[in-house]
């Protein structure tokens, strides 16, 4: 259930669109989704392999231009930004954890942590301490010096995590992140996640394709399928989506082609 | 992304890679290093061949005769210009302003006289010349035997070879060099000269003969005007002089194989006196008798006056300017400027070729980076997700790019520095063993240090232009996806 709050719009997409050509045949990767996420939402999208979710989040994330269509954050259409906008947008307002961890492998966790800030051209005196902050927050502190290939998956994503924090963005984007990880660190980052929407106030979005894990974590689901948006639990719980698949309850779309 | 943090990445992105960075790095040291080893061997053997033509005297001097002189050099130079009869004499006043003109280092009269020298009691005919203080510095004394004269009125003699050869009594074909035990002998011995003084009288009763006046001691020239026998105008004077047999002792002090007088040498076997003590001894020359017949000055005249000129480049003006003021003037027309045309021309092909192993170390750069873009496409993925923005990544291979030009640059210039010492020592033991005096024909200035370094710097960052905006354009979400 959406907590009624004074919550202001966050993210606010219109008939988005990302169309490829691979080969001969056009791909719809996002074909036209209009969804809108208030500030401090915990909002899962949901959808198998191949449904354009991942898309979708590169489109709310700035690493990707929409074909057509408006990505609308904080009220500012990020799909008309030049390059440089852009990427002072990831900088400062979004922060990202992949499956695949995204650690570079040849500086330790400090230097990870700290690499953003470097391009935020933070000043340097505090980044130790902040770079401290954010490993303390995802119970990390004792690690600072070690390499990403010393750590145990779950470490990394925590990491990660701490990483995509440090510039305190106001939207956390973050793509399977229990993917590659065992039950209980998934758990455990699926927790920090938690923790970041309910006592730093992040608007979350969490591409998954664990049905449960949404359940367990977000206040709201978004399913999708062949790029499509095909159900909301914000409009009416799960009977939107209900009517298009079978009831996202019995049939999150799992192995949907 | 500041400048500090792009160092700091920069530097660690090439120590990940460090065997291919380091071998890099060495192309560009290599380059760099044939760069400077070519450009110093040019600069040093221009540099080498300058001092000598400076050191000869022969471009950097004019020699200034009278025009009422009419053993002048060059003839035609007569028509134009006061007539001689109306020129003016030259003597101290003339020395004094041509000495005052701009561009003009000093003007030395040049003392010339036939005279008769004695040494272990045999009489020798020879030429006197004499020397300034600054021709010290000429490289005819370089090999000198002996030393130059102890003070400028010092009297002190340097011998050329041959005169040196008929001191010894041995014939003027003799193969005896001048560092030979014989002539080491002479250094030190002394010689006795006979000259004609040139002593002012005024027009006394009772003028002095020479007979009696060689038997008193000269009291130096005596007031000239005395303006007794009516008055000829302004410049001259009632006066005369009288000529006294005199001698002197010198004491050898150097013997040279070679000729200090350049251009107006006029044969060998001469000896050479400091120019002030000659003057002190107011030795008569032939110049005095012709100015004599017209006006009669107390001050001394001379021959011909030799002015040496701050550079070779200036000599033209400084030869109007005196020609301006009623003399004749001879210069050698200065070749040093064709000399550096020829060296600038040197030089540039003598950089063409140490630039093109530069240009192949670039190469290495431009492939070197091109790799490790393909490396770290995912780095570079990773880095924009989190907010680099293209200029920061394009900068973060341009600091790459340029740390290993910089560091490429100072090594080159390390690695030819040594080479060019190594060139020059072997050069002069080769030189040594041909009986040579050691040269320098290797210079690195400060500039081609500097220079090269920068220059390594500026083809490094043109070799990182198209890696760095290709990495720069990377797709993060093609870069990000999974292998």
């Amino acid at each position: 259930m959406p907590i009624e709050t004074d919550r202001t719009t966050a993210l606010e997409t219109v008939d988005l669109c990302r169309h490829y050509t691979m080969g001969d045949s056009l791909i719809r990767a996002v074909d036209g989704i209009s969804l809108r996420v208030e500030s401090g939402e915990f909002v899962a999208l949901l959808g198998s392999s191949g449904s354009g979710k991942s898309s979708l989040l590169n489109l709310i994330a700035g690493l990707d231009h929409p074909t057509s269509g408006t990505v609308a954050v904080q009220g500012r259409d990020i799909a008309k930004l030049s390059r440089t906008e852009l990427a002072r947008y990831r900088r400062d307002e979004v922060g990202m954890v992949f499956q695949a961890f995204n650690l570079i492998p040849t500086m330790t966790l400090a230097e990870n942590v700290e690499l953003p800030m470097r391009f935020a051209e933070t000043d340097r005196g505090g980044r130790a301490a902040a770079v401290a902050k954010a490993l303390d927050r995802v119970r990390l502190a004792k690690r600072i010096r070690h390499r990403p290939s010393e750590l145990s998956g779950g470490e990394q994503q925590r990491a990660s995590l701490a990483r995509a924090l440090v510039n305190w963005p106001k939207m956390l984007l973050a793509d399977e992140p229990t993917g590659n990880l065992d039950s209980r660190n998934g758990t455990e980052i699926m927790d920090l996640i938690r923790e970041c929407n309910r006592d730093l106030k992040m608007t979350i979005l969490l591409v998954t394709h664990e049905r449960a894990l949404a359940e367990r974590y977000a206040e709201r689901q978004i399913f999708l399928a062949d790029g499509k948006l095909i159900g909301d639990t914000a409009h009416g719980g799960g009977t939107v989506a209900e009517g298009f698949v079978g009831g996202p309850t019995l049939a999150a779309p799992q192995e949907s082609a | 992304m500041k400048t500090p943090d792009l160092l700091e990445l920069a530097t660690r992105n090439l120590r990940e890679a460090i065997l291919r960075n380091a071998l890099t790095t060495l192309g560009i040291a290599v380059g760099i290093a044939s760069l400077v080893a070519m450009l110093s061997l040019g600069i040093g053997l221009q540099s080498m061949a300058t001092q000598r033509l400076a050191k000869s005297g022969l471009f950097d001097t004019i020699v200034v005769t009278s025009r009422r002189d009419f053993r002048s050099f060059n003839r035609s130079e007569e028509k134009t210009g006061p007539a001689p009869a109306q020129s003016r004499a030259l003597d101290e006043n003339t020395r004094l302003e041509i000495e005052k003109l701009p561009n003009v280092k000093e003007a030395t009269p040049d003392i010339r006289f036939i005279t008769e020298i004695r040494y272990e009691n045999k009489p020798h005919l020879t030429l006197v010349s004499t020397l300034p203080p600054s021709a010290a510095g000429k490289d005819a004394f370089d090999s000198m035997e002996g030393k130059f004269f102890s003070s400028p009125a010092a009297p002190e003699a340097i011998l050329q070879r041959e005169v040196a050869l008929e001191l010894l009594g041995l014939p003027e074909d003799s193969k005896e060099t001048i560092n030979s035990a014989a002539m080491k002998s002479l250094i030190g011995k002394e010689l006795t000269m006979k000259y004609a003084e040139r002593q002012a009288v005024s027009f006394a009763p009772t003028p002095a003969t020479p007979a009696a006046a060689a038997k008193v001691k000269p009291e130096g020239p005596l007031p000239a005007e005395s303006g007794q026998f009516g008055d000829f105008g302004e410049s001259s004077s009632t006066a005369s002089f009288s000529v006294l047999s005199r001698e002197t002792k010198l004491r050898i002090s150097g013997i040279t194989d070679q000729d200090p007088e350049g251009m107006k040498g006029g044969g060998r076997g001469r000896i050479f006196l400091p120019l002030k003590f000659a003057q002190d001894l107011h030795v008569m020359v032939p110049s005095d008798l012709r100015e004599n017949t017209r006006s009669f000055s107390s001050q001394p005249t001379y021959l011909t006056l030799t002015v040496t000129v701050s550079n070779p480049s200036r000599v033209q003006d400084v030869q109007e300017a005196i020609r301006k003021m009623g003399f004749n003037t001879f210069s050698i027309f200065d070749a040093t400027r064709s000399l550096r045309r020829f060296f600038s021309i040197l030089d540039l092909f003598l950089g063409i070729f140490g630039s093109l192993a530069l240009a192949v170390a670039s190469i290495g750069i431009v492939n070197t980076l091109v790799m490790a873009i393909l490396e770290r496409r995912r780095e570079i993925g990773i880095m924009k997700a989190l907010g680099a923005s293209d200029i920061d990544v394009k900068k973060l291979f341009f600091a790459e790019a340029g740390a290993m030009g910089f560091l490429g640059g100072a090594l080159g210039v390390g690695l030819g520095w040594f080479l060019g010492r190594v060139i020059n020592a072997g050069t002069n033991v080769f030189l040594k063993h041909q009986d040579l005096p050691p040269e320098n024909v290797w210079i690195v200035p400060l500039w081609l240090v500097g220079g090269a370094i920068v220059f390594a710097v500026i083809m490094s960052l043109l070799a990182g232009i198209y890696p760095a905006s290709r990495a720069a354009k990377l797709d993060p979400v093609q870069a990000l996806r999974y292998e």
